[in-house]
């Protein structure tokens, strides 16, 4: 004759099959019923912890012995919401003590391959619900807590709580699902019955601040909806506070990302691309007469090239031609160039043995009345010029390099160099062995304190004087 | 700028690198209040570009020094700039985490100053969150190259994850596109990093209260498609990294078009197929024992795009087949397409019981339609007579094809495969 039994929890089916499984009950000769869907007569009717303890202890004394595993995957799939969940289990239970037990190794056994199943579902919805509570705070004058509403699709609050209590130790909460809630004092938790999602209403201001991080971490340029659905499957958006603004991210999606591919900045070019075939300085400075790499020959009068003989031993490297240079056609010849002879004298050196020359070669400014104000060219003119740069050092091979001032040194040292830290090191380079930095002479004249003027230009002077050592 | 906007300029910022893994770290820290790891990371989202929201991402700033070509954030680009405080990255951090929207806090930064300047402010946020919120979430720092090995010791010290970005595939590639950042540089603070794991992992070995060092250990990212280097070459600097710097991760991000591109390197539309069939061959090197050369037969040493790698070896090498399931080692059955590393654990787990046949493949859920000709069961598999056909490709890809390329390229908004 057929049994029928009422069971609720794991451990109450586990007791209710080891019984059964003492008289010999065949499956077939059993049905289990649930009231899943009504609430429950006895509202918290956990069992006593010391009810747990006896029945390890009949665990042991019993003769029935089935793999740990079996237990794991049992505990998982009574949260399963499907009807036929305790008689598949208690049918796997009798197959494992009557002649198969090895049974759970074969995957594709039809009983073990729905338990995978259902251990899948319910596993991959605790997972879901540790991803998808979202809590809100609610403050009140002496407390804060926080509060969620979420729609698990089993009944898995009890299998996620501890997670939450281990992540949120110090904090007070709530989680609320329509078929469970559970509380957290910072001490223990506590189970109770279903709550509707409306009784869980409160706004909080930081959703604002998560829907802007929501919408600027995503890149429009690769949109591929199917893969988010999957993952987030469109039951849960509800209690998702940035879901609201999926659509108009995806509205505006293929505007933003065709603005993006038509607009674009700087320059596309170097100077490389009007590099002469032959790398000797007259072919360079007449290629260089036609660069338009960047925009700066637009407004200047001439390209300045560099300067000096071809076997120069050291190199001098300014930024770019000023006022005069633009007007005669030749690096450093106004002040900052009357100022650098008197240096290069001073330290021992003739200005007709260096190779003189500028990281950009063309003159950069604004005009104010009549007057041309000196410009500090930015990184894509620098970068797009350089390449005349560097074929006018490798064209001469020079034994010394002197950065004068930030922007040659940054140029060849690399942008974190700081001339006030690293002024009269020598050091390696990629482009000269000994490379070295210092002042630009446009600094020097420019200092307001005389005292500090008169230590710059001795710097200089020093500085020159290493180099040519 | 309010945090709202900075939260805006800062993250769209930090949205191209596409690690976002939030696993790894075994054990909360000792001490710690709010905040867990246990091992397995958690998608908290998801965005529609099909990535997951697991971590709060963001610079601490976008100024940069650097001109790197491919990046927003290059010191030549007119993007908005913004800089966030230590205490608004805290603050964002804490609260984001106490409403369950994060599993933690991706940190990295534009190069300010200088390297060490730059990592001293992302080690005081991740200081201040370990030892004044006490917090216990996952933290990834992204390391600068040739900051000091005194500053990565600190770094490893508070963070769960430890990054340092290869950013290209060669040294040419860099030399051309991130003229500032050195092969070399990059992979000896890898070094670095590696050093200082594998300390810890000794202590913790011979039984000594180890420090605790980055113990989700490191990653790196690797943009694709930015330049003409073949997938050999991708795949073989990654194969390096994975055995001289053991990293967990070796990310692809395809060249995206960015918000104020540069024009020495235009717009275009991310290579996305080419990204995932990295990824798919990534896979193969490091749990199917499939060696990078091995896996790119192509004339032009790039991964075919209409099949996935692991097919496409197999056409390739057709001598290696068919494989009989019920027979084969592990390795063999590793390389059967079709058939996953999970499902080879079962099929072997299974035929110790019982022979297996094509309707139990089936069931396990192989892709059948990719694994028939190439499998042997108990019962009769007429498929495997294909073997041999001239059109084999074509009798093995009809249908996923479609529908990869299709979801992949995500050409179509509201077209739903």
């Amino acid at each position: 004759m057929d049994q029928f039994v009422s069971v609720e929890t794991f451990e109450q089916w586990r007791d209710e099959a080891r019984k059964l499984l003492a008289a010999e009950v065949p499956p077939s000769g059993v049905h289990f019923a649930t009231h899943d869907d009504q609430p429950t007569l006895f509202g918290s009717d956990e069992p006593e912890p010391a009810d747990d303890k006896s029945v390890e202890a009949t665990d042991r004394s019993s003769t029935v012995r089935v793999p740990k595993s079996f237990l794991e995957t049992a505990r998982i799939v009574t949260c399963h919401r499907s009807p036929v969940r305790w008689e598949l289990l208690y049918r796997t239970l009798w197959r494992l003590t009557h002649g198969e037990p090895s049974l759970l190794a074969i995957a594709t056994d039809d009983d073990v391959h729905e338990l995978h199943r259902m251990n899948k579902a319910v596993t991959r919805d605790v997972h879901k619900m540790k991803a998808f509570v979202r809590f809100r705070r609610v403050a009140s004058a002496d407390e804060e807590t926080y509060v969620a509403w979420h729609r698990p699709d089993h009944r898995i609050v009890r299998l996620a709580a501890p997670f939450f209590a281990r992540r949120f130790k110090v904090m007070n909460w709530s989680i609320f699902t329509p078929w469970e809630s559970v509380v957290w004092d910072q001490e223990s938790l506590r189970y109770g019955d279903g709550v509707p999602a409306s009784a869980v209403t409160d706004d909080d201001s930081l959703e604002s601040l998560w829907k802007t991080y929501y919408a600027s971490i995503f890149n429009p340029a690769r949109v591929k909806v199917a893969m988010m659905k999957r993952e987030m499957p469109v039951r849960h958006w509800k209690t998702l506070p940035e879901a609201s603004i999926i659509e108009d991210l995806l509205h505006e999606a293929p505007q933003r990302v065709s603005e993006m591919i038509e607009r674009n900045e700087g320059f596309a070019d170097t100077a490389t691309k009007f590099m002469p075939s032959q790398i000797d300085l007259p072919s360079l400075k007449t290629a260089a007469d036609c660069c338009k790499a960047c925009d700066l020959h637009q407004f200047a009068s001439q390209m300045v090239f560099g300067e000096g003989p071809p076997d120069a031993k050291i190199v001098l490297v300014g930024e770019q031609p000023g006022d005069h240079e633009d007007i005669e056609g030749k690096p450093f010849v106004g002040p900052a160039g009357v100022l650098l002879n008197q240096a290069l004298v001073r330290a021992g050196i003739r200005r007709d043995e260096v190779y003189v020359t500028n990281v950009v070669k063309h003159f950069k400014f604004t005009e104010r009345g009549k007057r041309r104000l000196h410009k500090k060219p930015d990184s894509r003119e620098i970068f797009a010029c350089r390449p005349w740069l560097e074929a006018e050092l490798a064209a001469i091979k020079p034994q010394t390099v002197v950065c004068l001032g930030a922007t040659p040194a940054q140029a060849l040292f690399g942008r974190d160099f700081r001339i006030t830290k690293s002024r009269g090191v020598m050091r390696a380079t990629d482009w000269c062995e000994r490379t070295i930095a210092t002042w630009h002479p446009a600094a020097i004249l420019r200092m307001p304190d005389e005292t500090r003027r008169g230590q710059m230009l001795l710097n200089l002077v020093e500085d020159l004087a290493a180099a040519n050592a | 700028m309010n945090v709202q906007e900075k939260l805006a300029v800062l993250a769209d910022a930090a949205k191209y690198d596409a690690s976002c893994a939030s696993s790894g770290s075994k054990k909360t820290r000792q001490g710690s209040q709010i905040g867990s790891t246990e091992g397995m990371g958690i998608c908290h989202s998801y965005t529609p570009d099909g990535r997951c929201v697991s971590l709060l991402k963001i610079l601490l700033t976008n100024y940069c020094i650097y001109d790197c070509q491919y990046c927003v954030n290059r010191v030549s680009s007119d993007t908005p700039r913004a800089r966030f405080t230590v205490d608004e990255v805290v603050s964002l951090t804490m609260e984001f985490y106490k409403r369950n929207y994060i599993e933690g806090l991706f940190l990295s930064s534009g190069i300010i100053q200088n390297s060490d300047y730059t990592m001293e402010q992302m080690i005081a946020v991740a200081k201040r969150l370990r030892t004044e919120q006490h917090y216990g979430g996952y933290i990834h720092l992204k390391t600068i190259p040739n900051a000091s090995q005194d500053l990565i010791d600190q770094a490893g010290q508070w963070a769960d994850r430890l990054s340092v970005n290869i950013e290209l595939p060669t040294d040419n590639d860099l030399y051309r596109l991130a003229p500032e950042k050195k092969k070399p540089q990059i992979v000896a603070t890898m070094g670095g990093i590696r050093e200082r794991i594998d300390e810890a992992k000794e202590d913790e070995k011979s039984g000594l209260k180890a420090r605790r060092f980055a113990p989700a250990g490191q990653s790196t990212q690797m943009i694709v498609g930015a330049t003409e280097t073949p997938d050999v070459d991708v795949l073989k600097t990654a194969s390096d990294l994975y055995s001289g710097q053991k990293l967990r991760r070796v990310y692809y991000s395809a060249y995206s078009p960015i918000p104020h591109a540069d024009a020495r390197l235009p717009g275009q539309s991310p290579p996305l197929m080419r990204e995932h069939r990295l990824y798919q061959a990534d896979w193969l090197m490091r749990f199917y024992g499939f060696k990078a050369d091995e896996i790119v037969a192509e004339k032009d040493r790039n991964l075919s795009l209409d099949l996935d790698p692991k097919l496409a070896w197999a056409l390739a090498n057709r001598q290696f087949f068919p494989v009989d399931v019920n027979r084969a080692t592990y390795e063999e059955l590793l390389r059967i397409p079709g058939i996953g590393v999970r499902n080879v654990k079962r099929i072997l787990s299974i035929r110790k019981h019982r022979q297996l046949r094509s309707a139990d493949l089936r069931k396990l859920r192989v892709a059948w339609n990719r694994t028939k000709a190439f499998v042997l069961t108990a019962d009769h598999n007429p498929s495997v007579h294909d073997l041999d056909r001239l059109d084999l490709k074509s009798k093995v890809t009809i249908k996923n094809e479609q529908l990869m390329l299709f979801d992949a390229a995500g050409s179509a908004i509201s077209g739903e495969v």
